[in-house]
């Protein structure tokens, strides 16, 4: 436990879907089949009107997620963010996070998973 | 990272490995100034190059993670410092683990009688000795007795294998470098086109041609992406990554969708055209018209690049608007708007299969092909750049087999009488004609076969009764290549080579842009080899000058010879790419005789191809109706009602490999087909039942997937389907169950006029749910047979571990 909160910004306007972040923390972590550090939902496809349609995806950390404290006490990034294929995901104190979503221009979500919460 | 490397330039023609098409400039960019390999708390990092096995066209920078004590394999992940994805991976490369050590990956070689194909428990393990002087003597045998031209070598989609399969066969003295699919319906087509039209081909410029990617100051973000035709994002058509287009469009690019199914693309894009599947050429022939008409056209380049506009003019007036709205199925507004933006400058294209798989693909190419000419996006920042092979590498497009074979020996190479499988720059077979022969013998019979790293019965047999199969089962000796025992290998093949993945060798990788090592990461397990090194051993029993070089590395020095260096200098420098230039046509860069324009007879670009028009094609592109569609069969749709596209990608596998990777499969255990809600409700379809997709040739059965992504008149299904767990002899579905829920069987093998094209992506089905006893169970286990006397299993790595 940090003093400091932690978290995951997602700007899911463009998280394609790929899960690339569900197994690059399945196979970090060793997470057994159908469970997940983090998890890619789909909200969608539905259409809203004649020229928009609804979908989104957006990984959600869970419980098992560690926001990779070994790698990032490594100075690395944690693995979905690092291999998050349209990179749409940052990591970082909750502070530094939410100040770059006060001014976001495009759809975002900001996690603080159960190991990320200030103490 | 980057390194600007100075080369002298070197007009001594001697280092050639073959005559130069394009003459690079003396300057490469390299990642010299990072290691290619170190330590990290007690692992060796090792720089490298993903190129397959397992999957895909695209090579992404990997760094392998080996122990350092014991040398084995630990993990994978991205290179941030590789310009090509940053660092990035899908979840099958980074799945890579369970397939290095997968219970059922082939460790050792093995050979079967002839007369116990297909049986699961007849194999004997035998030495790499043993199994090259059997090839050898057999394919020597019938070489000598029937000609080279009598045994075939084929390999699957391109990777590391078709250049060497290729060279493989004329060391051997045979110019039967083969592909199963129906009418050679993958990328092939596009690329002959292109070649036919402008003498090279052209790539959307999503910055992949400089070390500096995004930042470089040439570059501009294109202003519009048309996706016209795949899903890049999941297939990563050509050896592009498809997040590269999202990298653009978070610099500003605007994206139109010409798909019959929402992808996540087309949920973001200005425009999505959701077309009836077939109607491609019929689309860009009215958007042609469209743009010409209200002088959207670039004048300047069409008057001074390209051949042949007034005729070009001529042929696509027929084409107006209304009539492409109805027989699109789309509104007259979007076709304008996809007009309109497609005449921006810059725009990039990136076209994809669905093109390749319809009959009249060559003409559909070329309509989509000459709208990006004559808007003039050709070589412009952020258009359409000119590729091709850096130093001339041959990694990426096979040999030539004028530099092997006579005049009168290529004619002996199947489907040549197809003028334009021969002649526009491609060097297979035609598929169909390979197959015909396999199955009728004539002209003459095909007596052998070298099938590596494909699994055609799963990803190619077409038809309800499986001829690929049945063809192969002629063959007096059958050669796999493979990881894993596949359909196939189980049913057709007599030695089998197992194969390694790309942690555990040796390489080169390059799909037009640049260059880069596959480094050994740590030993193969077992004594399973890469396709390289199988083939330049094997290749120098049978011609040395073709596979030069005392050793392996030796040989991959060779290759990238004209670049001036060796191989142990390329693994140094990371990756290598030669610097690019916009707007060669201009600057003379992008003829071999250093002339302005383009390499054709006319140094044109030309709208009106001479070519096509000397091979007795239409010289200038049309629409026709596809043969099995509403309206060209209007009988029969009223009981085949739906039309049916097939082949949609997903991000668990590639065509037909992973699926027996636990972590992948789990999350999409079965072949599902794409219905629309109202289609589903008035079949009284409901989400995941098992149901029959029949067309007036067959049936087979997949999983109901209730979307709204597809037009209520259209589905989509699945392809690539065979099943690991069930009983590898043949019950009734074929070996592993191939054909059970196998999307091949309701299609036929026919091809276009030109040789090329299928009929994959446009066909007519009926669906309805299957009854209760049709409803596939779960395979049974087979404990008892895993391990008996003469199974495959007892030369797999569960055997070992087991031991």
């Amino acid at each position: 436990m940090a003093e400091k909160a932690y978290g995951l910004l997602i700007n899911y306007e463009y998280c394609t879907g790929c899960m690339s972040c569900e197994m690059a923390c399945a196979v970090e972590h060793d997470i057994p089949v159908g469970q997940y550090g983090i998890k890619m939902e789909e909200i969608g496809p539905w259409q809203i009107d004649k020229k928009h349609w609804q979908l989104d995806c957006v990984p959600i950390p869970t419980d098992m997620c560690d926001l990779c404290a070994e790698r990032v006490g490594k100075g690395k990034k944690p693995t979905c963010v690092k291999h998050c294929q349209a990179l749409c995901m940052d990591y970082g104190p909750v502070e530094e996070l939410a100040a770059k979503l006060a001014t976001t221009k495009t759809k975002s979500v900001l996690f603080v998973p159960k190991s990320g919460v200030a103490e | 990272m980057t390194q600007r490397i100075d080369i002298p330039h070197d007009s001594d023609s001697s280092k050639e490995v073959r005559p130069t098409f394009f003459n690079e400039p003396p300057v490469m960019y390299t990642g010299g100034d990072v290691p290619w390999q170190w330590e990290e708390d007690g692992m060796i990092c090792t720089r490298s190059a993903a190129w397959s096995a397992p999957g895909c066209h695209d090579g992404c920078g990997v760094i392998v993670y080996t122990d350092k004590e014991t040398g084995k394999f630990i993990k994978v992940e991205g290179d941030e410092e590789n310009p090509y994805y940053q660092g990035r991976l899908c979840m099958r490369c980074l799945d890579v683990a369970e397939a290095i050590y997968h219970p059922d990956r082939l460790l050792y070689p093995m050979k079967r009688d002839p007369k116990d194909r297909g049986k699961a428990d007849k194999w004997t393990r035998i030495t790499w000795e043993e199994a090259y002087d059997m090839i050898d003597e057999k394919f020597t045998a019938i070489r000598d007795e029937f000609g080279g031209k009598s045994i075939i070598f084929a390999s699957g989609t391109g990777r590391v294998t078709p250049p060497i399969n290729a060279r493989l066969g004329y060391a051997l003295g045979s110019i039967q470098y083969s592909y199963f699919h129906s009418g050679n319906a993958c990328y092939v087509p596009r690329v002959a086109a292109a070649n036919t039209i402008m003498g090279c081909y052209t790539c959307p410029d999503f910055s992949m041609q400089f070390p500096d990617r995004y930042d470089n100051p040439e570059w501009v973000a294109p202003k519009n992406i048309f996706i016209w035709g795949n899903n890049p994002l999941i297939a990563n058509a050509d050896g592009n990554l498809g997040h590269w287009v999202v990298d653009c469009m978070q610099r500003g690019s605007k994206l139109v969708v010409v798909d019959p199914r929402l992808t996540w693309l087309a949920s973001r894009a200005e425009l999505w055209l959701q077309l009836r599947p077939g109607t491609d050429s019929m689309l860009a022939l009215a958007m042609s018209k469209y743009i010409i008409e209200n002088d959207l056209y670039d004048a300047d380049f069409v008057d001074k690049w390209c051949y042949g506009f007034d005729e070009y003019y001529e042929a696509v007036k027929p084409y107006d608007l209304d009539q492409a709205a109805e027989v699109c199925w789309l509104e007259k507004e979007d076709i304008i708007k996809a007009s309109e933006m497609m005449a921006e400058q810059p725009t990039a294209v990136q076209w994809g299969l669905a093109l390749d798989m319809n009959l009249q693909c060559i003409t559909a190419s070329q309509a989509v092909h000459n709208l990006w000419c004559i808007t003039g996006q050709v070589d412009r920042p952020g258009g359409m750049i000119t590729v091709h092979d850096p130093y001339n590498t041959e990694v990426w497009l096979p040999p030539d087999p004028r530099e092997v074979f006579t005049p009168q020996q290529e004619k002996e190479r199947i489907g040549s009488t197809y003028e334009m499988i021969t002649n526009s720059g491609m060097v297979q077979c035609q598929a169909d004609s390979m197959i015909d022969q396999l199955v009728t013998g004539r002209p003459f019979k095909i007596h052998g076969a070298w099938i590596q790293s494909t699994n055609p019965l799963a990803c190619c047999a077409q038809d309800p009764e499986p001829r690929v199969e049945k063809g192969l089962k002629n063959c007096d000796f059958v050669v796999g290549v493979d990881c894993f025992m596949t359909p196939t290998l189980m049913a057709n093949c007599d030695v089998v080579l197992p194969l390694c993945f790309y942690p555990e060798r040796e390489g080169l990788r390059s799909v037009w842009y640049y260059i880069q090592n596959t480094n050994k990461a740590c030993e193969p397990m077992g004594e399973s080899k890469d396709d390289f090194q199988i083939n330049w051993e094997l290749g120098r029993r049978w011609n040395k000058d073709l596979w030069p070089g005392e050793t392996l590395e030796e040989y991959f020095s060779y290759l990238i010879q004209e670049a001036g260096i060796t191989y142990d200098d390329s693994r140094k420098l990371n990756w290598i790419y030669p610097e690019f230039h916009y707007f060669k046509y201009a600057k003379g860069e992008q003829r071999p005789d250093g002339q302005l324009g383009f390499n054709t007879m006319t140094g044109r670009i030309e709208l009106y191809s001479l070519l096509l028009a000397q091979w007795g094609q239409k010289p200038l592109p049309y629409y026709a109706e596809p043969p099995m569609s509403p309206y060209s069969q209007p009988e029969l749709y009223k009981e085949y009602n739906l039309v049916l596209t097939t082949g949609a990608r997903h991000y668990e596998s590639f065509h037909s490999e992973h699926r027996q990777m636990n972590r992948l499969r789990s999350k999409y255990p079965d072949p599902r087909f794409e219905i629309h809600p109202d289609a589903a409700a008035e079949r009284g379809i409901e989400e995941g039942d098992w149901c029959w997709i029949e067309s007036p040739i067959g049936r087979c059965r997949e999983r109901a997937h209730i979307t709204p992504i597809v037009d209520p008149r259209v589905v989509q299904a699945d392809h690539g389907w065979w099943f690991p767990e069930a009983d590898p002899e043949d019950q009734g579905e074929g070996c592993f169950a191939t054909y059970a829920r196998n999307i091949n069987v309701v299609l036929p093998s026919e091809c276009g006029d030109t040789g090329f094209g299928n009929q994959s992506k446009c066909y007519l089905c009926k669906v309805y749910k299957c009854e209760l006893d049709e409803i596939p169970l779960p395979a049974p286990e087979h404990p008892k047979e895993r391990f008996a006397e003469g199974s495959f299993r007892n030369f797999t790595y569960e055997a070992e571990m087991e031991a």
